[in-house]
Order: structure tokens, then C-alpha cells, then sequence
């Protein structure tokens, strides 16, 4: 096996686990490379008949690319979609610095998704390479009945046996791709020739390395146009994959603060 | 990045006391070993000049972690790495007594594990418990790196101490360390190139130990084990899906399923839609169609017929244990052994280890961090391998309250595979003209089975015969079955080990049920030790059998010693003898207990006549 059969493999582990021991759950798509990954992974792992609904929390400000993106796939890949809106930025908590806020509206939309459907477990496409607090994560993990997480208070995850019992009330995330690096998400697309936005292909010398709201996402400096060159740029880049979504450096522990709260 | 893109990458714990330089060690090994991006050093360095501080090798982990570069990535926990065309992925294990249960979330998968210990301090309590924590989880390569040579003068005879002591220590745990390394990691003695200060050392350095160490990969090679994570139904067949944890399977094979012992035909493997391979290997997630139609739900073992997985309820185990509150002898866990889930009763906690000495105490519970060995008898069969045979399939989880609090690995020692004395199945009993209430009212009594249970020594086969005579002279059809006897012809092909008692037990109630269909009363001696066996007795023999309980402390038989055996178990002579070298599992609800020690031949013949008189007289 190399090394991209053993990632799908542990990701169809994931999520055929998922399935198999909790009720009603849903997968996040965000539109984005990693979540389009995912679809490809449940596709695979059951042969073609995804057993649970795809959730777009929608903010109302993706790139008009992404929702054209969305509405495409949707149909071709024949998914039952589930569309929830945000809530009004004033509802978001005041305390946070103004891009983090604009993005704690994605947790509260999430929340009202979570309390209408009654969703047990939530799949999302995070990994541990790409920001610090997501590093600390585990495969199955729980969170409270207002969607919060306890980063000191995780449960231990070994021996593929994961905290699949949430509290009455709570949920648990479950996360497929945690073990991927952006470098294998890359190679895993082009491998497997999963469609991605365009707008993560240089244009003008810019390209989005991660995509999220228009407010709040700036494009890095780039030439790669293609999943070759953006494979070598990895290999040689220094800045880190978030670094265009502001609200993860308005201040050092703004981002904490969001996922501590329930945020992806 | 990696240019071996099929190599597992190699999983390495590092493990060690707090203070003992684990950090420094991490950032000069990957300056020397050149996995740091360029210039990552000399900026360190230039901005400690300017901040006025001094250069410290832990700061380059910390800059790291903060900026997450992406040619050295940092979790919590795992830190990846490229050197000579191989990826490694070190996982900095927490110091700390309290994050145990992230050290063992991070080193689930570890290949190997480097030790890091004080040149200066030695062997901490805390290198102990996580070296053996380490062990039982079944990572058997290790390197030490006896750090901070420079502060003991690069002393060999100081090393040759430690390595004295080591050496001692994991040779009890059957560990044998790949290298032990003096090393500084300030002045980079040892890490990568060999140092001039100590040119009394001629082994590995830091890397050259990593380079030898082999990643696990996938267990291709052993016996196919494949167990059943879900089954899915679509309109023309049903997909077994799971992960192939062993071995391979190959289209047009017999596959036997565990523990329901049903076999069927491999028709197919269902990779993705419109990828079916003829055949598939340990590591991939495949599901299987089968030719057959037989009943399998999420939980059963696939194997083939040849090099089966054992079949028991009860077995030993090490565990480690997680949780606040202690585990308890008599406690109810969840057992979580791949795809199972059932109840199981900790039946006896048999001692709790001293990580330092390795002593292993009595205890009657199991605390936080701690370590021991337990009997685990589960509510019913399950399919397992022994851990030292296949890791995958012999390890478990322990939870309750739906929280996992312990883990541990599986021994049959001392326990016996019931797949082994399994009857063959597609054979039916012929039905009697004769019935057994029509025996029972010429004979003038009901047929039955007195099934005595007891160590050597408390009296089973004195009773037995008297209780014989007694019976007879009354006008009971009656007949003793004895264990001693039996060896003598029907069993005489039969020794001692699990196996061949578990078989012995298995002739002597099937004889014993004969005996009684044929409208007789039967008693048979047996020290019968495990409760599995006389449970089976029970269940074969149906509702005529009587579990009675001969019971005598284990010192008094000791004293009585009608056959000197007790003698040769305590010298040796004898191996596994029940009460010395050998479990006696006490029946929990016999129908009846004799008391040997407190009342007389005569007082316990009566009881039991008095017993026999009301159960079985017409």
C-alpha cells in the first residue's frame, strides 16, 4: 500500500465507524478542497449511496464560484443537501475581534442546524497540520450540549476504539481527514480527479489556498495554476495554509476562542 | 518531502522525565539531521542576540510550534519529519503523570520509542511506568539516549553505570535496547555524527538508531483476520465491510466466521463501485460478497478454516487503567474487542505491578496510571487472538458509563480455546422409543447427574463412594464417575495442559449424560476448575444436573494431601496445579455445598442422602 491508500484507508474506516455506531448524523460541506475530499471518501466507502445528508452552513458571502460550485455537484453527485442559514452578525458575541465574528455566525448557524435536525454526530473536514488548536483534536470527538469542547477534558482515542456515546444533548464531531497533510489533499485530488473551485488555481499571480467567507479571506501570492505546481509550491512554502483567513490572527487566541465554542 | 512515498512512515515515541533535555534533543536532532527548513537556526540564533538571551535549542521547538512551517509540521503531540528519503513521525509523549492517557492517544501507533534520561539523575519513576506502559502496548524496539554527558566530563565509567542498570531493568521486561546512546544534545555529541568526546563509544548515534528501527506496516503475513464492521443491503446483495487487520483473502476462498462457526464462500470483494479485485490484503478497507446466504451481523471474526482465532468467555489480561474511580474485582465493564461490544465481569484482579521494581503486588483494585493483570469472563463467546500472536485482534478497551477508562492485552494462559472441544455440527439425535419418564417409574427413581466440584483434597471422591453404597443399599440405581478412573481408559490419551483438562471434562459429562439418560443416578469427581466447563456440563447434560460444591479452604486440603500432590506442585513436580499454579474458580451458585472442613464423612453423606431423597425419589 502507499501512502495515499493508507490515508483512504483510515478515512473509510472513520466513516463507515461513524455510521455504524450513532444515529443521524450529517457531513459539514464548506465547499472547499478538503470537504470535496470527503465526499470522494464516502462515496468509496459506501459504494456510491452516501447514508447520511450533506449540511451547507451558509454565511451568505461565499465567492459566487463556490455556490455555483455547490449547486453543480450537488446535482451531479446526487446529494440530499441540507442548506442552513446564519444568523445576523449582531447575534454573534461582542467581545470578539470584528473577522471572528463574522465567522462565529458559522457556529451559531451550525447550533440552529444541530437543533432542528437532532443531529448526533457531525462530520468534518479538519485536519491536525493546519492550524494549532486543531492539532489537539481527536478522531471522535465530543461536544457539550452547546456545542462547545474542552480541549484539556478529551477523552484517549487508541487502538481504533472512539468515543462514540455523546451525553444526551451533545454531539460528537467526527473527523475522517485529521491525519492528512494539505501536501496529501492535494495529491489525494489529483490522484483520484475530484473537482475543486477554481479559484485555488493562480490567476494574476494571486490564488486562494482556503477558502471561506469573501470578507474574510484574502488570496496569497502564487503562480501555481495547476495541482502540479501547487504540489511543488507546498514543498516550498513557509506561510502557513490559513494564513488568508484573517479571523485566525486578529488576535492569539481568537481562533481558540471560536472552536472552543463550537467553531470547526 | 518524502521521496520513499511507499514506505510506512516510521512512528517514534520519545519518552522521558521532564527535565531530562527531551526538547533540546528534539531540536538538535532535526538541525543535524537536516529536516529544519533553512536558515531556521540562524534566525533563532540572531533573534536570541537581539532579545539579549541565550541560544537554547528547546526555543527552536517552540518558534516551530507556533508557526506550524510546513517543512516541520508540530501537533500537540506529533512532529513529522523527512531524513535520508524516510518520513518519520515523532511523538513527544507528556511528561506528566496526569496526560498518560495522551502519551498512550499518541503512541497507540508508535513503531519504536527513544528514552531520554539524565545523564546526571538516572532512572526516574517516570521513565519506569512509561517505559512499561510502552511494552504493554506492544512496542518492543527501543533506544536509550543518556542525555547531558557534557555535565558529567563525557565519564564512561558514569554511562557504563546507567547502561549496567538499564540493561537490568528491560531485561526482565524481555526488552533487549537497540542502542543505548551517550549523547549531549547541546554540543550535539552523538546525534547525528559520532563525537569526539567520548571516543570510548563505538555504537549508533541518535539517527543511525532511528534508521535501524522498522516500521511495522502491514501484518500481511499472518493469519487472515477480518473482522465485520457493518453490513449493507442494496437491492441485489449484501457487502460485509471492514478493515483486513491481518493476512488475505482471495476470491473462491472458504471463509469461516467466528464466533457463530458458520462458513461460506468468498463470491467477491467490493473495493469501490466498479473496483472488484481478486484478492486483498491487511491494511485495506474492503467489503465482501458471499456466495451463501447466511445470517452475519457487525461483530463476527473472518478468518479461514485453517489457523481459526480462538474462541473463550474468559481469558487474562494486562490492562492499564485511566479513570478516577479504581477498577474493582466483581465490577461490570463494557469489553470493546474490534467491532464487540458486551458485558464482562472482572472476575479477580490477580496483582498490580510496581513500574519501578517490577514487583507485582496483591491488590483487589486497579488506580489511575497503574498497570496489572486480571481475569476477564465476558457474557459470551467471543472470537480473539492472544496478543503475542496477532496485536489487532488481541487487545481490548475497557468502558463504563460509556467512557473508555482502560486497555489491555489478551493471554490465554492457563485458559483453554473452546474452539477446540466444539462437538461437529450437521448431526441429529436419534429419537427413543423408550422415554426417560417411563425408566424413571420402573427404576423408582428420576435419572440425574451430581456433579461434584472441589480442589484436590476436599473430600470429592470419599463422598463420592460412600454416597455410592449408601445409595445403593436404599435401591438407587448409581454409579461414580471418577476422575482418576476415567484416565485410566476412555481419557487415558489425555495430559494435563488446558486443553486436554477442558477435553476431559468434556468425555466425563458426556459419559456422565449418557449414564443418566439411561435413567441412573450419577455422580461423578471431578476438580472441574472452570466455570465455563461445568456451565457446558449444565448445558448438555439439561435440567437433571446438580452443581454441588465440595468444599474444603485450601490450607486444610494442603494438610490432608491424600496423594502427595500438593507436595509436588509446591516442589515443582507437578506444573498448573489447581489452587498453587493453576486457577480454582469457586461456583457462584451451586445447587448445593458440602463443607468438608466443618462437618464429618457421615454429617455431609447425610446431607447430601436427605438432598438426593427430595430431588430425586419418585
Amino acid at each position: 500500500m502507499n501512502r495515499l491508500d493508507r490515508l483512504e484507508s483510515q478515512s473509510i474506516y472513520i466513516l463507515r465507524e461513524a455510521v455504524a455506531t450513532i444515529d443521524n448524523i450529517a457531513m459539514l460541506w464548506s465547499l472547499g478542497k478538503d470537504s470535496n475530499t470527503m465526499i470522494r471518501l464516502a462515496q468509496k466507502a459506501f459504494f456510491g449511496r452516501m447514508p447520511f445528508p450533506l449540511l451547507h452552513v451558509d454565511t451568505g458571502k461565499k465567492f459566487p464560484e463556490m455556490y455555483a460550485f455547490r449547486d453543480e455537484y450537488a446535482k451531479k453527485w446526487n446529494i440530499n443537501l441540507l442548506l442552513q442559514e446564519c444568523p445576523d452578525i449582531s447575534e454573534t458575541d461582542e467581545d470578539l475581534p470584528p473577522a471572528a465574528r463574522s465567522a462565529a455566525r458559522k457556529s451559531l448557524g451550525l447550533k440552529a442546524a444541530i437543533a432542528a435536525h437532532g443531529f448526533r454526530g457531525l462530520i468534518a473536514g479538519i485536519r491536525r497540520d493546519e492550524e494549532a488548536t486543531r492539532a489537539k483534536e481527536r478522531v471522535f470527538s465530543p461536544r457539550g450540549s452547546f456545542g462547545e469542547w474542552q480541549p484539556r477534558e478529551q477523552p484517549p482515542e487508541f487502538w481504533n476504539q472512539y468515543a462514540t456515546d455523546p451525553p444526551p444533548g451533545a454531539h460528537i464531531r467526527i473527523h475522517p481527514l485529521l491525519h492528512w497533510t494539505e501536501r496529501d489533499i492535494w495529491a489525494y485530488i489529483q490522484r483520484e480527479d475530484i473537482p475543486v473551485v477554481d479559484l485555488y488555481f493562480a490567476r494574476d499571480g494571486k490564488r486562494y489556498r482556503s477558502l471561506g467567507d469573501t470578507d474574510i479571506t484574502r488570496p496569497i501570492e502564487s503562480t501555481a495554476a495547476t495541482i502540479e505546481e501547487i504540489l511543488d509550491e507546498l514543498a516550498q512554502t513557509r506561510q502557513a495554509e490559513r494564513a488568508g483567513r484573517l479571523m485566525d490572527h486578529e488576535s492569539e487566541d481568537a481562533f481558540e476562542r471560536l472552536r472552543v465554542d463550537g467553531y470547526m | 518531502m518524502p521521496s520513499s512515498q511507499n514506505l510506512p512512515p516510521l512512528h517514534f515515541v520519545l519518552i522521558g522525565h521532564v527535565d531530562h533535555g527531551k526538547s533540546s534533543l528534539i531540536g538538535r536532532l532535526l538541525h543535524d539531521a537536516d529536516a529544519l527548513p533553512h536558515g531556521k537556526k540562524d534566525a533563532m540564533e540572531e533573534m536570541c542576540k537581539r532579545r539579549g538571551v541565550t541560544f537554547q535549542w528547546a526555543f527552536l521547538m517552540d518558534a516551530l510550534q507556533a508557526e506550524r512551517d510546513q517543512g516541520v509540521t508540530i501537533d500537540s503531540a506529533w512532529i513529522r519529519f523527512n531524513s535520508h528519503g524516510r518520513e518519520y513521525i515523532l511523538i513527544d509523549a507528556p511528561g506528566h503523570e496526569r496526560f498518560v492517557r495522551n502519551m498512550i492517544t499518541g503512541a497507540e501507533r508508535a513503531d519504536a520509542a527513544l528514552l531520554v534520561i539524565d545523564a546526571q539523575e538516572g532512572l526516574q519513576e517516570q521513565s519506569f511506568r512509561h517505559g512499561f506502559l510502552l511494552h504493554l502496548m506492544g512496542v518492543r524496539q527501543l533506544g536509550v539516549v543518556i542525555n547531558k554527558m557534557d555535565l558529567v566530563g563525557y565519564d564512561a565509567a558514569r554511562f557504563n553505570a546507567l547502561e549496567k542498570e538499564i540493561r537490568e531493568y528491560f531485561e526482565r521486561l524481555d526488552i533487549d535496547p537497540v542502542a543505548i546512546i551517550p549523547v549531549s544534545a547541546v554540543e550535539g555529541d552523538n546525534i547525528v555524527r559520532h563525537s569526539a568526546n567520548m571516543p570510548w563509544y563505538k555504537g549508533a548515534s541518535v539517527l543511525e538508531a532511528l534508521q535501524n528501527f522498522q516500521a511495522r506496516g502491514e501484518s500481511v503475513d499472518l493469519p487472515l483476520r477480518f473482522p465485520v464492521q457493518d453490513v449493507y443491503r442494496n437491492d441485489t446483495q449484501r457487502i460485509l465491510v471492514g478493515r483486513i487487520e491481518s493476512g488475505q483473502m482471495q476470491v473462491g476462498e472458504e471463509l469461516l466466521f467466528s464466533p457463530s462457526n458458520q462458513t461460506a464462500t468468498l463470491a467477491s470483494i467490493e473495493n469501490h463501485p466498479g473496483e472488484n479485485p481478486a484478492q486483498a490484503q491487511a491494511g485495506r478497507c474492503v467489503g465482501i460478497t458471499l456466495k451463501e446466504k447466511i445470517f452475519i451481523e457487525r461483530g463476527e471474526l473472518v478468518s479461514h478454516s485453517k489457523n481459526p482465532p480462538v474462541e473463550s468467555d474468559v481469558f487474562r489480561a494486562r490492562i492499564f487503567w485511566l479513570a478516577q474511580t479504581p477498577l474493582r474485582t466483581g465490577d461490570v465493564c463494557e469489553l470493546r474487542l474490534a467491532n464487540t461490544r458486551i458485558p464482562a465481569d472482572i472476575e479477580n484482579i490477580e496483582w498490580v505491578v510496581d513500574p519501578a521494581s517490577l514487583q507485582r503486588n496483591q491488590a483487589d483494585n486497579i488506580q489511575a496510571n497503574e498497570i496489572g493483570e486480571i481475569i476477564i469472563r465476558a457474557r459470551t463467546i467471543l472470537a480473539f487472538d492472544p496478543f503475542d500472536e496477532n496485536t489487532n485482534t488481541g487487545r481490548f478497551i475497557l468502558a463504563r458509563d460509556k467512557q473508555i477508562q482502560g486497555g489491555g492485552t489478551i493471554s490465554m494462559q492457563g485458559y483453554t480455546d473452546r474452539r477446540l472441544t466444539r462437538r461437529a455440527t450437521n448431526i441429529t439425535r436419534v429419537p427413543h422409543h423408550v422415554t426417560i419418564d417411563e425408566r424413571a417409574r420402573r427404576i423408582g427413581h428420576k435419572n440425574g447427574v451430581l456433579w461434584f466440584t472441589g480442589l484436590s483434597g476436599a473430600g470429592k471422591s470419599t463422598l463420592a463412594l460412600t454416597l455410592e453404597r449408601r445409595l445403593y443399599e436404599q435401591g438407587f440405581q448409581v454409579f461414580v464417575l471418577d476422575g482418576d478412573n476415567l484416565r485410566y481408559g476412555l481419557n487415558a490419551d489425555l495430559g494435563f495442559s488446558p486443553e486436554d483438562r477442558a477435553e476431559n471434562i468434556r468425555r466425563a459429562f458426556e459419559v456422565a449424560g449418557l449414564f443418566s439418560r439411561a435413567g441412573m443416578l450419577v455422580i461423578t469427581a471431578f476438580i472441574s476448575p472452570y466455570a465455563s466447563d461445568r456451565t457446558r456440563a449444565r448445558e448438555v447434560i439439561g435440567d437433571s444436573f446438580r452443581e454441588i460444591h465440595i468444599h474444603a479452604d485450601i490450607e486444610v486440603c494442603k494438610e490432608r494431601d491424600p496423594k502427595g500432590l500438593y507436595e509436588k506442585a509446591r516442589s515443582g513436580e507437578i506444573r498448573e496445579f489447581t489452587g498453587i499454579s493453576a486457577p480454582y474458580e469457586t461456583p457462584k451458585n451451586p445447587d448445593l455445598t458440602i463443607d468438608t472442613a466443618a462437618n464429618n464423612i457421615e454429617e455431609c453423606v447425610e446431607k447430601l442422602l436427605a438432598y438426593i431423597e427430595a430431588e430425586f425419589r419418585l
